[in-house]
């Protein structure tokens, strides 16, 4: 094995490279571009064999994904943030299809304003969709997950279309050192791929995606595609098992650092968990019993095992990169109704940060563990808590004033 | 399919291959012109379909295709024939599939879809110079959701969001030189009252290789308002008025296959329909019938 410098957009093309796809449907956007260009330079000089071609939108190549792999081959794409909003609508067709494959979604933050950075508002979008999702914290994740979800996917038990995330920026333009699977490691681990009878072909027509009439049979394969989706959590598991045997590396649904015995634990998923380990090892050498549970398998909800992880744990600081206007951060929402019922259940302090590419400073995640283990020991839940220092402000402010002195002196708003 | 050239009505199939008993109006001309043109394409086909009355061609169990079946969106049936033919290409190229396993993949889409919300993937698909045929019934509304206005509908015309004296304010959009300006292989209008004239041009179609429209005019019982029995008589007459003209691209050059000699007054056509009733009734729009017989006029004046 080679262990080379890489972006995580490198890292995701490498991993759609030694899944073998053979083809990818795209649209370029940022910060995601790198990948189909990378893609792209592999098909033109021979590297990879199939075809990558360019759609004019993410709802079409959204479309051209299912069609493919409704047709028996193996699929890639790749899309971030208003690209995955314009495709929604075939998110949500072609996971009904039952055809597998993988799309790489790079998080950004969503209109409005218009931004470049990252945040999960993108993916929390098609949570309900029937889209599996693995979010990554680190680039090898990112190339192991691509493997791991074509698994997963593919698997007769589960039949799925998968998601892997990592952030725009913070994973997608940085560097990391790497582990390059060997071709025929990658190969023993993920076979070819088998259409298992989902195909077109003369010799044995058939209809696919066809209509139906009332909600009789529209339950019913709801109710399938969900039950698929619960599959998942045991298959994920045997998957996840079967890969660290061929390469050694961990990828768990649920990644826990220094959590055994600690009475608060920070809940998040993503890139700046990294960050949160960096916290967690400043709290624990001041003599803090503090860890952190990373959720890499967003969809489905690895319910049972949070359960179990967060047995005896006193409080849960909830750190949400995103944000359900009217609500709050998804990520609290998910694990309150996760732990509902149980009994001495962790308190849950939620907190909004890092959207657009905000950075979470570490002096945050000393005071947001403060602040969790406080409210633990009081036995009420704080009220949620938007991160925004004092300094951010003053600098809001001062774009305030600039944009009110030039529309002053423009003439503007008279 | 036999490969002989259609020359006569005798030369058509005489097997049918499309089934019968779907959910599609009585008196339907957009599933009369898909009877005539499913004979012709035969069963090695996978029709990719947009949202429209069509899609209830296929109601999970029942489906009246021989060949197969794949429903996308509203505005994404080409991306869709985009994936099933690149990935037919790849599995012949890397002989994971034999050659007799391939299919000829057709867009079946509404004129809601081809006049508006797809023309994007349209012209993307056409401008990659996919491999497709692309078949529009043009009933000239949104007929599935009871006839509102489309970019199809034709001016005057009355529908459910124009039911004023003067009917729809716009004008028909020209979807036939929409597809002609991206340089496709072939473009041509259908009617299924004319099926010798239909036949000659499926036949065309099926031996080229590239983007392909067929634009097929619908007559509509339910959404022009006529009784189910009028709907072969009604396409002649769209034919021998001029309101609609058969033609057909090829090499970048327009032929018209039937021109309409001596051309009847256009009020034959729209007097047969519910949805013109206005311009005669309670009183003759005199102004109306001659602006729509005007622009008729001058389609044909630069062709004649």
């Amino acid at each position: 094995m080679t262990r080379v410098l890489l972006t995580g957009n490198g890292a995701a093309a490498w991993g759609a490279r030694l899944a073998r796809v053979d083809y990818v449907p795209a649209f370029p956007i940022t910060p995601q571009t790198e990948i189909i260009e990378t893609l792209a330079r592999w098909y033109d000089t021979g590297e990879m064999r199939g075809r990558l071609t360019l759609l004019e939108s993410e709802h079409s190549m959204i479309t051209a994904a299912g069609a493919a792999a409704a047709t028996g081959v193996r699929v890639f794409s790749a899309t971030s943030s208003q690209g995955l909003l314009y495709g929604m609508e075939m998110i949500y067709t072609v996971a009904g299809w039952r055809v597998p494959f993988v799309l790489v979604n790079v998080s950004r933050g969503l209109a409005s304003p218009i931004t470049l950075e990252s945040d999960h508002n993108d993916l929390l979008a098609a949570r309900d969709s029937g889209f599996l999702a693995i979010v990554c914290a680190t680039c090898q994740e990112v190339l192991d997950s691509v493997l791991l979800a074509y698994r997963l996917g593919e698997d007769p038990r589960v039949r799925l279309p998968v998601i892997v995330n990592l952030d725009g920026f913070t994973l997608s333009f940085t560097r990391e050192p790497v582990e390059i699977p060997e071709a025929a490691r990658a190969a023993d681990f993920l076979p070819a791929f088998d259409p298992q009878g989902i195909s077109f072909r003369a010799s044995q027509p058939s209809s696919q995606a066809v209509a139906v009439l009332g909600g009789t049979p529209y339950s019913y394969f709801r109710y399938e595609t969900h039950l698929a989706a619960l599959n998942a959590l045991p298959v994920y598991d045997e998957i996840a098992g079967a890969f660290e045997q061929c390469f050694g590396r961990a990828h768990p649904a649920v990644e826990t650092y220094r959590a055994d015995d600690a009475d608060v634990v920070f809940f998040m998923m993503g890139a700046f968990a990294t960050k949160a380990k960096a916290a967690v090892d400043g709290l624990r050498e001041a003599g803090e019993r503090v860890g952190l549970l990373r959720l890499r398998l967003l969809r489905p909800f690895p319910e049972a095992r949070l359960r179990a992880l967060l047995a005896g744990t006193r409080g849960v600081a909830v750190i949400d990169q995103n944000l359900s206007n009217g609500k709050g951060g998804v990520l609290h929402t998910e694990l309150a109704s996760a732990l509902y019922g149980m009994r001495d259940a962790p308190l849950l302090a939620s907190f909004v940060g890092g959207l657009g590419g905000r950075d979470i400073g570490a002096e945050e995640f000393y005071e947001m563990a403060a602040v969790t283990r406080r409210a633990a020991q009081g036995g009420v839940a704080p009220a949620p808590r938007l991160l925004y220092t004092a300094t951010e402000l003053r600098e809001m402010r001062k774009l305030q004033a600039v944009a009110a002195v030039e529309r002053l002196e423009t003439g503007g708003g008279q | 399919m036999s490969e002989h050239v259609i020359q006569r009505m005798k030369d058509l199939p005489s097997t049918h291959l499309l089934g019968s008993g779907t959910p599609m109006c009585a008196g339907c001309g957009g599933l009369g012109a898909l009877h005539e043109i499913y004979d012709l394409l035969g069963t090695r086909t996978v029709f990719v379909n947009a949202a429209g009355c069509m899609t209830l061609l296929s109601v999970y169990p029942f489906t009246p295709f021989r060949g197969s079946w794949l429903y996308t969106a509203m505005a994404s049936a080409p991306a869709g024939a985009q994936g099933v033919r690149d990935a037919l290409d790849i599995l012949l190229e890397h002989k994971r599939i034999p050659p007799e396993d391939d299919l000829s993949t057709v867009v079946l889409t509404g004129d809601g879809a081809a006049y508006g919300m797809g023309l994007s993937a349209t012209s993307g698909a056409i401008e990659r110079g996919l491999d497709f045929l692309y078949l529009c019934y043009d009933n000239e509304g949104y007929g599935n959701t009871g006839q509102q206005f489309s970019g199809a509908t034709p001016h005057a015309a009355r529908t459910s969001t124009s039911a004023g004296a003067r009917g729809y304010s716009g004008e028909k959009k020209d979807l036939f030189s929409i597809w002609t300006a991206h340089r496709p292989v072939y473009a041509a209008t259908v009617i299924g009252a004319e099926p010798l004239d239909l036949a000659k041009k499926i036949e065309k179609a099926k031996r080229l290789t590239g983007p392909r429209l067929v634009l097929a005019l619908a007559p509509c019982p339910t959404g022009w308002d006529f009784d189910p029995q009028q709907t072969v008589e009604i396409g002649r007459l769209a034919v021998r008025t001029g309101i609609w003209p058969l033609k057909e691209y090829l090499d970048g050059k327009v032929v018209h296959t039937r021109v309409p000699h001596p051309r009847q007054p256009v009020e034959d056509y729209l007097k047969t329909q519910g949805r013109f009733r206005h311009l005669f009734e309670p009183a003759r729009n005199e102004a109306l019938l001659g602006e729509i017989q005007a622009r008729v006029d001058a389609y044909w004046a630069n062709v004649e």
